[in-house]
């Protein structure tokens, strides 16, 4: 048995999903080999070698592969396929994309955002946002998994010495071609692997309120995040969005500010492991979760929040 | 141009999903079923293409039993102009959706294929991606806006970091994410008038391909309940557990 886990990086640095993937990969068993795909300097490939357990890094480094464009990255990871027994790709956006392409091509039936793995053959993955569980088998010879990072802990970083190796590029499939990117920058830790997140919700009433959770964030070296309802409001853009159809965390804790708790931000977030709630209904569901929750006005909470965090 | 919408019918959105007794799956008798949420914007973005002028004809799809002849008249009532019901009684994978579309894509020839990112039942996020690889046509997939050309059409992803620009060449599958639009209701004369409009059915059988299930499905069950904690008083005592009790700070 070998497994191949798709590489998450942005073409300087190796993506955090990369390294939870690992890890799940580490308890499927066998050789672990990392695939960079992409446009890069090489620092990618040298951080991928570095990872505990992987055994050997793959690169394939060319223009057509340098915005992890489907068309051009799945008939790569097609012929190599056959060397392994397992493929896995962090569920981000970029595995969600290629996975699927690539499971078509070789006419397997893929497993898709996993949360725990039973055996080499069985693993369980959430349904229904999360409001069930489901238990499922694949028997195809080549299993293309995706796994939820959040679901598994981080492989260090260090005490791997794996090879590296050139892998062919492929041409350019000529489907598709990269515009451009509007990506927040921040300095703050990424939201998906912060070990603190500050979340606010349509109760923070403007885009300019979130400067109060901002200042919070930063005390705490926390990621900040919103609420469906704040996305769709306009307060901020749609990468700070925790739920169902955002993105899922799971942090050690999980600061909710003047979010009411539906269904579809809870799907995002019921796994951290302790949730504050601040809102100043207490009939509010986020308060059904919530291991410590405070009613009160969070324009006053928030700011007094901060001051006793000096 | 022709646009084809493939459309899955699932447990309503609003209805809270219980897992059976015996483990086998979550109930669906007498349970409110819908049209999938992600697939209604792509009904609607197709609709508002061919209000545009873009595109000339809208027929959506669905796989199913008999029932998902009413989540096609929904379809039908927003506004596409023709329905294809595919007659399937076992829930049929990601993988076979495709192939089945794929030989729809044979015979009816649209220039875009726009479907919902995901079905909000299986979560699985893999038929639009599964399409496109299988009629080896590019793909823009998280599609939070879109602006169709002649040949080739500029698409805007949600993606992890923020926001992505493709232009993807056409035809193309486009799976829709939330943001691109909100679906309108379809109105009582519209409904009416959806009864009168085409739609045919045709077996698995006929378009040829195998449908039998890759994975099992050993057990469902539902996920272990999060208790309510406790209400503190004030900031200070919040701050104070999450020191001393919790050590999270």
């Amino acid at each position: 048995m070998s497994v191949l886990v798709l590489a998450d990086h942005d073409n300087g640095q190796l993506g955090g999903a990369t390294l939870n993937t690992v890890t799940a990969a580490s308890q499927i068993g066998g050789d672990i080999h990392v695939l960079v795909a992409g446009d890069t300097s090489g620092n990618v490939a040298k951080a991928a070698a570095a990872i505990f357990g992987v055994t050997k890094v793959l690169v394939a480094n060319g223009d057509s592969l340098g915005h992890g464009i489907a068309e051009n990255v799945a008939p790569l990871i097609q012929k190599m396929a056959s060397d392994y027994s397992h493929l896995l790709a962090p569920a981000t956006t970029t595995g969600k994309n290629i996975m699927p392409r690539v499971a078509a091509l070789l006419d397997v039936m893929q497993v898709s955002d996993i949360v725990q793995i039973i055996d080499a053959n069985t693993f369980q993955r959430p349904i229904y946002a999360g409001n069930a569980l489901a238990t499922v088998t694949s028997d195809e010879a080549i299993k293309i998994v995706t796994v939820r990072s959040t679901a598994f802990e981080a492989a260090a970083e260090d005490g791997g010495a794996a090879s590296i190796e050139e892998a062919a590029v492929g041409s350019d499939a000529g489907l598709s071609n990269y515009v451009k990117s509007e990506l927040s920058s921040s300095e703050r830790p990424e939201l998906t692997s912060a070990p603190i997140v500050i979340s606010g919700g349509r109760g923070m009433q403007d885009g300019s309120n979130f400067a109060m959770l901002e200042k919070v964030a930063d005390k705490l070296g926390a990621a900040v995040g919103a609420s469906r309802a704040a996305v769709d409001a306009g307060f901020v853009p749609n990468d700070y969005q925790v739920g169902q159809t955002g993105k899922v965390v799971a942090p050690d804790l999980y600061v909710a500010v003047g979010i009411s708790g539906a269904i579809q931000h809870l799907a995002g977030m019921k796994d951290s492991k302790v949730i504050v709630a601040i809102n100043k209904d207490d009939e509010a569901p986020i308060f059904q979760v919530a291991d410590f929750g405070l009613v009160a006005d969070l324009f006053e909470a928030v700011p007094e929040f901060e001051k006793e965090l000096s | 141009m022709k646009v084809l919408v493939p459309i899955k019918r699932v447990i309503d959105y609003n209805v809270k999903v219980r897992v059976k007794a015996d483990n086998s799956g979550v109930e669906l008798a007498n349970v409110k079923m819908a049209m999938n949420p992600f697939d209604e914007i792509a009904v609607e973005q197709a609709l508002r293409l061919k209000e545009s002028g873009g595109a000339d004809e809208v027929v959506v799809v669905s796989i199913g039993p008999t029932q998902n002849q009413e989540t096609i008249r929904t379809g039908l009532a927003m506004g596409a102009d023709r329905g294809i019901h595919i007659e399937a009684s076992q829930d049929i994978e990601p993988l076979a959706v495709a192939k089945l579309l794929k030989e729809v894509v044979a015979r009816e020839n649209p220039g875009l294929v726009f479907v919902g990112k995901q079905a909000i039942d299986d979560d699985c996020n893999q038929t639009g991606q599964m399409l496109a690889a299988l009629l080896g046509w590019a793909q823009g997939t998280f599609v939070s806006g879109i602006e169709v050309g002649d040949d080739h059409a500029i698409v805007v992803r949600e993606v992890d970091g923020g926001l992505e620009h493709l232009e993807i060449s056409m035809p193309a599958v486009v799976t829709v994410d939330l943001r691109l639009n909100e679906p309108r209701y379809a109105s009582l004369p519209n409904i009416m008038k959806a009864k009168k409009k085409p739609l045919d059915s045709i077996t698995v059988d006929e378009l040829g391909v195998d449908v039998s299930p890759r994975l099992t499905v050993v057990k469902v069950e539902e996920p272990e309940a999060r208790s309510a904690g406790i209400k503190v008083a004030d900031v200070s005592e919040l701050v104070n557990k999450l020191k001393n009790e919790a050590k999270v700070i």
